[in-house]
């Protein structure tokens, strides 16, 4: 049996009714793996008899009538930068090469105790920094829509499982996005939950202020069931937060909602081929009667050189711990303890990670901190402002989601500033704590580029509601 | 933008070495980055506030007892380190 294009529900059923057991979806996705990851480089490690092992418990499960959840045996994909605990965690970093998690993140938690199927841990660009994946001390995954091109970053392979059905569903991380562009070069649907919407216990911290995790998925719906299982409040995350259920339950409905077209996404910097698109998906929402208004951003464009600062800033301090003392790997034979660290930092950092830290200590540097750190703070207020006034007139903000189609790779990998301004149109979310999902469009034969959906803080469920409508436009427009 | 000497004093507090040709190639990508960010003074930002997150922050605080946990947790923990004595890690000394 064919299980690529199930749907999370349709597999559950699936199981419920006996139609197909655990056992052999799993098998299903474990010779998908063996099939292209030769090809695609999407997983680091995979988890062959622990998978077979579990899916067998849940066929046991079934066998004797118990309730399962949604997720129950659900084949699924983690990031590497998500510890479960006694596997590897790499952060794509030769760094942490031998490094097992000593304990499960809050969202593997929640996964495992709804018996979710972990096939494997997904490659990504050295602790999530990078936007094509190229930055991986393991090789870079390929883009599953054409091979010569990059998957985005730095949820690399988390995308790439996802788009070639070597999963059902994955998790990646959302720094200035890492979930969104990688979903979007894919084809497939990526979700930046609120800041605080899910905790981040247990993920490798690149910038706390913003970083989050979240789900990547075929549909808008899978992607809505995932979110809905590894969010709510940790205690092991202040930052996490928990807004009452009412907000998610509100019933809504998608077709009356006021929609907003940022301007300043669909100007400078943005790609023919992209604008192109996007205006041919406004056309088609305009055509269903939806309500629509452009909107300006006045600061959107600002987004890119500010969150260059605070996230880099951020990083410097966060991996100031791989010293080579507590963890990872280390130049231990070093003739002194500073020796130690700036020995193994050299050694074992990748390019990229060093570029960040370097001009993170540099904008936190005495005599810089307040032209430089300050002054991108004070930005992120501006962007804040500029979205909350904008939520005062419309229920959620389109634009694209990446500026760019996907690159060939290689093209960006010696200019690290053309590789950054692949992020401008979704930093500004990072930076403003919002959720945002990206779904696909597809002109015809065109290369698909991914829509950006925004809501404001804790506002997904308008995100999913106008998903779905936005999904099965696009579906009755395409085919 | 930024000198040769200026990339060697960061590399210094960043704890990173950093050979002559990563000195030669981060001093022009910096520079060019640093050129990039400049964009931020066309703003006029006095008396804005500055942002340092998102969260809608409510402090979680535990009952001050101490909880027993997972002993294995705390011996993964530890045998990560790169070198070990006993129940320590062990670093060459500071002084």
């Amino acid at each position: 049996m064919n299980f690529s294009d199930l749907s999370i529900k349709e597999i559950h059923n699936g199981l419920k009714s006996k139609k197909f057991s655990c056992r052999e979806l799993t098998d299903f996705y474990l010779s998908k793996i063996e099939e292209w990851n030769p090809k695609i480089n999407a997983y680091l490690w995979i988890f062959f008899d622990q998978a077979r092992y579990l899916a067998q418990e849940i066929d046991e499960l079934i066998a004797q009538e118990k309730e399962i959840h949604l997720l129950s045996g659900i084949p699924c994909a983690i990031k590497d930068n998500i510890a479960i605990r006694g596997q590897k965690a790499s952060a794509g970093s030769k760094i942490l090469k031998n490094y097992i998690a000593p304990y499960d993140a809050f969202v593997i938690e929640k996964l495992k105790s709804k018996n979710s199927v972990i096939l494997g841990k997904t490659n990504l660009d050295e602790f999530a920094v990078g936007s094509s994946g190229e930055h991986s001390a393991y090789g870079p995954t390929k883009n599953p829509l054409d091979h010569k091109l990059v998957p985005g970053g730095s949820s690399s392979g988390s995308a790439a499982a996802v788009s070639q059905k070597m999963c059902v569903f994955s998790l990646g991380s959302d720094t200035g996005g890492s979930v969104r562009q990688p979903a979007s070069f894919c084809g497939v649907v990526g979700l930046k939950p609120t800041y605080g919407a899910v905790s981040r216990h247990g993920l490798i911290a690149m910038a706390s202020s913003l970083d989050q995790i979240g789900p990547i998925a075929k549909t808008v719906e899978d992607a809505e069931i995932v979110f809905e299982a590894i969010r709510g409040q940790d205690k092991m995350d202040s930052t996490s937060f928990e807004k009452k259920e009412e907000d998610f339950e509100k019933k809504l409905q998608a077709e009356k909602f006021k929609i907003g077209i940022v301007k300043e996404g669909m100007g400078e910097g943005i790609d023919n081929e992209v604008l192109a698109s996007f205006k041919k998906t406004i056309e088609n929402i305009r055509k269903e009667g939806v309500s629509l208004e452009e909107i300006s951003l006045p600061h959107l464009h600002y987004g890119l050189a500010c969150y260059y600062i605070l996230m880099t800033a951020e990083v410097s301090s966060n991996l100031a711990r791989y010293d080579g003392i507590k963890y990872g790997q280390s130049k231990k034979d070093a003739k002194n303890l500073l020796d130690i660290y700036f020995e193994t930092r050299k050694e074992f950092f990748g390019p990229e990670v060093k570029r960040r830290i370097m001009l993170g200590t540099y904008c936190l540097s005495s005599g810089y901190y307040e032209s430089y750190y300050l002054k991108a703070q004070r930005t992120r207020t501006k962007i804040v402002e500029d979205f909350k006034s904008a939520f005062k007139k419309v229920d959620l903000l389109l634009m694209p989601t990446s500026s760019t189609l996907p690159f060939r790779l290689g093209e960006r990998i010696d200019n690290p500033l053309s590789m950054y301004l692949a992020d401008l149109l979704t930093v500004p979310v990072n930076l403003s704590g919002l959720p945002a999902i990206s779904i696909p469009f597809k002109d015809k034969k065109k290369f698909p580029i991914g829509i950006q959906l925004i809501a404001p803080a804790f506002g997904e469920k308008k995100i999913f509601e106008f998903g779905k409508f936005f999904e099965k436009i696009c579906q009755s427009k395409t085919t | 933008m930024i000198t040769e000497k200026e990339v060697i004093h960061i590399a210094g507090l960043a704890r990173i070495n950093l050979s002559e040709k990563e000195i030669e190639k981060m001093k022009n990508e910096l520079s060019l980055i640093l050129e990039y960010i400049k964009k931020l003074k066309e703003l006029d930002l006095e008396n804005v506030l500055p942002t340092t997150h998102c969260a809608e922050l409510k402090n979680i605080t535990r009952e001050d007892i101490s909880s027993k946990r997972d002993e294995r947790v705390a011996d993964s923990l530890k045998n990560l380190a790169p070198q070990k004595e006993q129940k320590y890690i062990k670093t060459k000394s500071v002084f």
